[in-house]
């Protein structure tokens, strides 16, 4: 997909910046202070799976309007191992790193649409849209 | 790197985390609380996150984290302060902090704690 702006996430700042871009553009859309904490939250998550298992990567960030409804489009993707096996990745609790293992099923709770594309050796793509 | 200040209050050690954390100054402060509970042998530990607009599963492992070896070393933690925005998406994200104790603000925070010494101090009283 085009448009939208692209950010680095190369470091633990970095999860910290588009944390704080999330909220500044949730706030913008006029997103509930529960929403934008929601969105947030979850673009945390994805951020830091994007650097701590992917090697680091890139969201990008697009505000949709679509008729009356106003949304927020996250796309996160990186170039690391992959994910071999999607479901397992989705399940509470399951982690290879230092987490709980609630990033992805955490994210997917907290987002209104969720997809993941990944292939093992070619990286992992994770896409989250929340309404207003 | 920047570190967050514990200060001592009586018996406990306040933490008062006014900044969105990096992931690298939330695992110093695990370390610092460690270090600080076992060198002033404090009863308590109080985490005031009035200030935090988010909390991830990574702060929440901390939380639990710091909870878990502060038991360890005889001293009760109690998260203060959460905002409701933040409560309600702990739960949707799975994180319901189990084993840790919580208050609304600091001053009750700190009654929790001083009702725990007090029954201890009673349980002493009654064994002798």
């Amino acid at each position: 997909m085009s448009g939208g702006d692209l950010r680095e996430i190369r470091s633990s700042d970095d999860v910290v910046r588009v944390r704080q871009e999330v909220r500044a553009r949730a706030q913008a859309l006029g997103f509930s202070l529960v929403d934008q904490t929601k969105i947030v939250t979850a673009a945390s998550e994805l951020a830091r799976n994007a650097l701590d298992y992917g090697g680091g990567g890139t969201v990008r960030l697009t505000e949709l309007r679509n008729g009356g409804r106003s949304g927020l489009r996250l796309e996160f993707e990186d170039q690391g191992p992959g994910i071999a096996d999607v479901e397992q990745a989705l399940r509470d609790g399951f982690t290879t790193g230092r987490g709980l293992g609630l990033g992805l099923g955490g994210a997917r709770r907290l987002s209104n649409e969720f997809e993941l594309v990944s292939q093992p050796g070619r990286g992992t793509r994770v896409t989250i849209t929340r309404w207003k | 790197m920047n570190r967050i200040p514990i200060l001592r209050l009586g018996q406990a050690l306040l933490v008062t985390i006014q900044v969105d954390m990096h992931d690298e100054l939330a695992l110093a402060l695990e370390e610092d609380l460690t270090q600080k509970i076992w060198a002033t042998g404090a009863r308590g530990v109080l985490i005031d996150i009035s200030a935090l607009e988010v909390v991830d599963s990574f702060i929440g492992r901390m939380l639990h984290a710091i909870a878990s070896v502060s038991r360890v070393l005889d001293a009760e933690t109690v998260v203060v302060g959460m905002r409701p925005a933040v409560a309600i998406t702990l739960v949707e994200l799975g994180l319901e902090l189990p084993g840790i104790r919580t208050a609304l603000d600091v001053e009750r925070g700190m009654a929790l704690l001083r009702r725990r010494d007090d029954a201890e101090a009673e349980g002493d009283v009654e064994r002798r």
